[in-house]
């Protein structure tokens, strides 16, 4: 008896022995990956950092969809599911790497869950509102303060009366179908960008619908006719913006806009009109990009490759990013297009702002060049003397006269 | 000023024929995101 009595005790102390170390394995691999305790699940600290604003690594979730290779068989306990249980389904879809098939033709149809929209409508009615129109008001703030300071560029010299064309129909044509295009384009933008947020607290929502219905229609029919004139201004006028030695003369002056009397040379434009070409060449072509994305939704993707060329360019780790995404559902594709189209524009609005107020009311004579498409003498002498030379075939200044040197 | 104008008509004309022109070549939303066993009308 006694010796049964001491084996079984032996037997006993032998399994909780080897309990206690299962245990600690188990506790070990715990600490190796939190997860493991959860069963796969989220823990309570990934919950916790994601209501804190932290980014969370999901890989853990985002691979947990099943593996129908190892289900059960059709008759068995659960054979029914496939290998893959109900939250590995939903986590499938969750993560859009689930196989859906859907009746409709819509390209993005078969995504049944993304939650990136809210992140898309917070930046939106944000940073992008606020600092866009912060952008815009500063810029005019800045015009009226310059206005102020300055006053209007008069012509320093006498006017001659005699008439230069400075711009044939045609190209005056094409800058006008750009301008007029892009006037509608910014004024319908903004109305659709700041409607929830400025004009139906001001006008309601019955007086809105109209407006925003109309403006969607401008917006998107216009936008043809810009991408028309930046074609056309792109051939007339791209030779003539190749930066040459003269620019840098002209930006170290500020081309005179600050002081009277002194008058850089330039040709048929100057350097500060150069960059008015090149912003709008290069912001033109990407807010029409974009903006093709936005009227075909879902058939051309933007930013998955161009994130992927980043990436391995190196530049998102260059200042301090993670890598970019280079895997994006249709509607992320859809949410960047229309975030960095706003962005693109808020920028083109800017600059062009100052644009007009220069070729208005900013600087005399500057209107003429567009409008009838002649200048007066005296102003092509001053403003663009090397041109007047190049077409005249006289000089621009007296030879005693050094202001245009 | 002709320039102005006419370039302003262009931008109009366009906007029309290009709203007509992408209705007419199948563009429209409802061809584009529905199929034969969708009822829109």
């Amino acid at each position: 008896m006694a010796i049964i009595t001491h084996r079984l005790l032996a037997f006993i102390a032998a399994l909780m022995l080897v309990l206690l170390q299962a245990g600690a394995g188990t506790a070990q691999q715990a600490a190796a990956d939190p997860h493991a305790a959860t069963g796969g699940a989220q823990t309570l600290e990934d919950i916790l950092a994601r209501q804190r604003g932290e980014a969370v690594d999901d890989d853990f979730r985002r691979g947990a969809t099943g593996d129908p290779s190892a289900a059960a068989p059709i008759t068995g306990q659960l054979g029914t599911l496939g290998g893959v249980s109900d939250p590995e389904l939903w986590r499938a879809l969750r993560y859009g790497t689930a196989d859906v098939i859907v009746s409709s033709r819509a390209p993005a149809a078969a995504v049944v869950i993304q939650d990136s929209g809210m992140r898309w409508l917070a930046f939106r009615e944000g940073p992008l509102a606020t600092y866009g129109g912060y952008l815009l008001l500063g810029v005019l703030v800045a015009l009226l303060l310059f206005y102020l300071l300055r006053g209007r560029i008069r012509i320093d010299g006498e006017k001659t009366g005699i008439p230069i064309l400075r711009f044939s129909a045609i190209e005056r044509f094409a800058h006008w179908l750009l301008a007029g295009s892009f006037v509608l384009l910014g004024i319908t933008g903004l109305t659709l960008l700041f409607g929830r947020m400025a004009i139906i607290p001001l006008l309601g929502k019955e007086s809105y619908a109209p407006l925003a219905h109309a403006g969607k229609w401008v917006h998107n029919n216009v936008s043809w006719a810009f991408m028309l004139g930046l074609v056309l201004v792109t051939l007339f006028w791209l030779v003539h913006n190749i930066p040459n030695r003269h620019d840098l003369k002209w930006l170290a002056q500020a081309g005179g806009m600050f002081s009277k009397g002194v008058h850089p040379p330039a040709k048929k434009f100057n350097a500060g009109q150069k960059l008015i070409f090149w912003g709008v060449l290069v912001l033109g072509v990407s807010i029409s990009v974009s903006g093709l994305s936005l009227l075909f939704p879902f058939q051309i993707s933007l930013f998955a490759g161009t994130f992927e060329t980043l990436n391995n360019l190196g530049l998102p780790q260059l200042v301090g990013l993670d890598a970019l995404p280079s895997s994006l559902l249709p509607h992320q594709e859809m949410q960047l297009a229309q975030l960095w189209h706003a962005i693109v524009a808020f920028l083109f609005i800017a600059m062009i702002l100052a644009h007009i107020y220069l070729g208005s009311i900013g600087m005399e004579g500057a209107f003429d060049a567009m409008g009838s498409g002649q200048v007066d003498e005296q102003w092509a002498k001053e403003h663009h003397g090397l041109w007047y030379e190049e077409v005249t075939g006289k000089p621009a200044h007296d030879p005693t006269h050094h202001a245009a040197d | 000023m002709k320039s102005m104008y006419l370039a302003f008509l262009t931008l109009a004309v366009l906007t029309v024929v290009a709203d007509y022109g992408l209705h007419r070549a199948g563009f429209s939303v409802q061809d584009v995101t529905s199929g034969p066993a969708v009822r829109l009308d």
